[in-house]
């Protein structure tokens, strides 16, 4: 006989990795399926996204992992908050802060400590992400704010911020773009791989996806965020855990994930800071962590898989000259099909603590912080 | 300067006229207990459907079109958040994606990837005599197209619904307390179905304003983010309609001002004042620029049968 916790670990795994197969399948038959209803052949019009994205190595690596670093680092900082029943929807303009910060940074100091090389940068970013949410977090805290009109709002705040910044204080010397100018390659991540695009930010994103994993699962502060996830009433009063801090950090947390994000996309792909430096990475990380069941190791896989449909997406405009806004429906129908069907359970579980409707929590949680 | 500040009333209410058509019909959905962020899907669609419909030369089956697209969208959202009782947030997201793609897609395929130059016929200015002579505000407030019009009809007609029938009360005791709203023998998944379906085709009135009263065609994603600041306005509205249209007016003018800015030479960096109305909007919910509640229930799914 195997020890009970085994046999479900195991479980977990098959179920999820069926997920994973069934969203692959699924991808592709949509994509066949939208080609054919919009009077494309599906055969070579699909050869193109399979090109850009799986195709060859080099396409696997320029295109489709380096969309995945910024879609599994926003995916985690996702992760993190849903787990602890925060309703993060605004990882888009935390992303947009720490890139703010970290070209901020890397503009002014790039390359003059190469003792620490990014590192002052990449926390910038990641305390510009964190200060976004924290003032979100903050609100709900003191104010009972809800967080999901907050986030939507400070998006907006880091957008026109952004807005400014690039036609003010960081704008280009001649004055011209509405961008900043483009940074020193003191302030950039290197090549992971000699001859691809891929650069070293992948490496921070696995890294970030391990620690998360291991954080969530295995520590006093892991157990914390999901009990006030799955219950903060519960968690208030037979767990005696302190529901309103161990929430404002999780807000932190997450937000200093996406806006490592942004940081690592500045100093790894756009060397410079524009308005529309992200194609909704914050958004489409919200299928990421939903297909990835909201576990942290899982969003390596399902980062990949979206940031395949992203660069093949790309290539598909490119090649065949068929809208990538088919990517678009794609991830729509994807999310639809987590909060409804067969992923429902597993993810339900995990938003709201359990299968059954979720309480006033939201009332309690306000109470009890 | 006269004339530059009528010019600039005048276009702070052709702007905040798509806004607060959206945030009406945000007001009744989220007085019912859901918050429809997928409001921006619905408005990209009732664009789309207004190309579509002006297409055929009528202007007022443009606008019939945009709004039934707009409800449509309403009626997918509806669909997984009050039958299959899906998460609101979640699923608000993804019918955004679905609508901003969709229309993207159709639009390509219908009108290939040059867009075609498209003529269709737009929504006039409608000048009301006596009222439209009013100085300073007379030409901005009653020289405007259909769809303005529509939004001094939709606020009486939405405040009498909510706060002074039957049917008005149903819906807000869904909002603040739907296990007591079930207990009293309201169906409240027909009535948050009912709510989605009548925000996402006042959304798609809203686009239909876009394409027929102000760009005259269709640009992909041109909805460019008003669903969420249709969000931020019911916020600052404090869930009510008369506050709705005025907090609209107030986004409407942050944004005309960017032009009168920029027309009167002055370097006055305009995405701060962008950034304002969303920064007051957070100050409302904060208590510290005037105390707003939500409606209780407000993001929570419906607890079924009691």
């Amino acid at each position: 006989m195997r020890p009970a916790f085994l046999i479900t670990r195991h479980r977990r795994l098959v179920a999820g990795l069926a997920t994973l197969a069934t969203a692959t399948v699924a991808v592709v038959g949509l994509l066949a399926l939208l080609l054919v209803a919009t009077g494309h052949d599906p055969g070579p019009a699909l050869r193109g996204p399979w090109m850009g994205s799986f195709g060859s190595a080099y396409a696997f690596a320029s295109a489709t992992l380096v969309r995945a670093t910024p879609l599994i680092l926003a995916g985690l900082a996702i992760v993190l908050a849903f787990r602890a029943g925060v309703w993060n929807i605004g990882a888009e303009g935390q992303l947009l802060a720490g890139a703010a910060a970290a070209a901020a940074i890397g503009l002014g100091w790039g390359g003059k400590f190469a003792a620490i090389g990014l590192v002052p940068g990449l926390l910038a970013g990641a305390l510009g992400g964190a200060f976004l949410a924290g003032v979100a977090g903050i609100l709900r805290a003191r104010f009972a704010v809800l967080e999901i009109i907050s986030t939507i709002m400070l998006n907006f705040v880091a957008l026109h911020g952004v807005g400014y910044l690039i036609r003010g204080p960081l704008q280009e010397p001649t004055g011209v773009y509405p961008q900043s100018a483009t940074l020193p390659v003191g302030s950039r991540l290197p090549t992971l791989i000699p001859g691809t695009r891929l650069h070293w930010g992948i490496v921070l994103a696995v890294l970030a996806a391990i620690a998360i994993w291991i954080v969530v699962r295995h520590t006093a502060v892991g157990f914390r965020i999901r009990a006030v996830g799955a219950n903060p009433t519960a968690a208030h009063s037979a767990g005696s855990i302190d529901v309103g801090r161990t929430t404002l950090r999780v807000f932190i947390a997450s937000g200093a994930l996406a806006g490592l994000a942004g940081a690592v996309e500045v100093y790894g792909v756009t060397y410079a800071l524009y308005e529309s430096l992200s194609p909704g990475y914050g958004y489409t990380a919200i299928a990421v962590a939903l297909l990835a069941r909201l576990n942290p190791l899982a969003v390596l896989l399902t980062g990949t898989l979206l940031g395949a449909l992203q660069a093949g997406g790309a290539a598909m405009q490119r090649d065949a000259s068929v809208p990538s806004v088919l990517v678009s429906i794609v991830e729509a129908v994807l999310i639809l099909a987590m909060v409804t069907g067969a992923g429902r359970s597993l993810v339900e579980r995990r938003l709201h603590g359990k299968t059954v409707a979720p309480t006033d929590d939201r009332v309690t949680r306000a109470a009890v912080a | 300067m006269s004339d530059t500040l009528a010019l600039f009333i005048e276009a702070s209410v052709r702007t905040a006229t798509p806004l607060a058509l959206a945030a009406l019909g945000e007001v009744l959905v989220e007085r019912s207990g859901v918050i429809n962020i997928g409001l921006e899907g619905a408005i990209v669609a009732g664009a789309f459907g207004a190309l579509v419909g002006a297409g055929t030369g009528s202007v007022t089956l443009g606008l019939a079109a945009a709004a039934m697209a707009g409800a449509v969208i309403g009626a997918i959202a509806g669909g997984f958040i009050a039958w299959l009782r899906a998460d609101q947030i979640v699923t608000g997201t993804a019918i955004t994606l679905l609508g901003l793609g969709l229309t993207g897609l159709l639009y390509r395929t219908i009108y290939g990837s040059a867009g075609a130059g498209l003529t269709i016929p737009t929504l006039v200015p409608l000048r009301i005599p006596g009222l439209s002579s009013v100085p300073w505000i007379g030409s901005a407030l009653f020289d405007q197209p259909l769809s303005t019009y529509l939004v001094y009809l939709l606020v009486p007609l939405l405040w009498a619904g909510l706060f002074r029938t039957h049917g008005g009360l149903a819906i807000r005791a869904c909002g603040e307390n739907p296990t007591a709203a079930i207990a009293a023998g309201i169906d409240v998944r027909r009535i948050r179905f009912a709510c989605l379906i009548a925000s996402g085709l006042c959304g798609g009135l809203a686009g239909g304003t876009l394409v027929l009263a102000q760009s005259g065609t269709f640009i992909e994603g041109m909805s460019a983010g008003r669903g969420f600041i249709a969000i931020a306005i019911v916020v600052l509205g404090r869930w009510h309609p008369v506050g709705a249209v005025l907090a609209a007016l107030l986004f409407g003018a942050a944004m005309a001002l960017q032009y009168l800015l920029q027309a009167m030479g002055w370097s006055i960096p305009y995405q701060l004042v962008l950034a304002t109305p969303y920064v007051l909007t957070l100050l409302a919910l904060a208590g510290l620029a005037g105390r707003v509640t939500a409606p209780a229930a407000l993001g929570r799914m419906d607890p079924g049968e009691v």
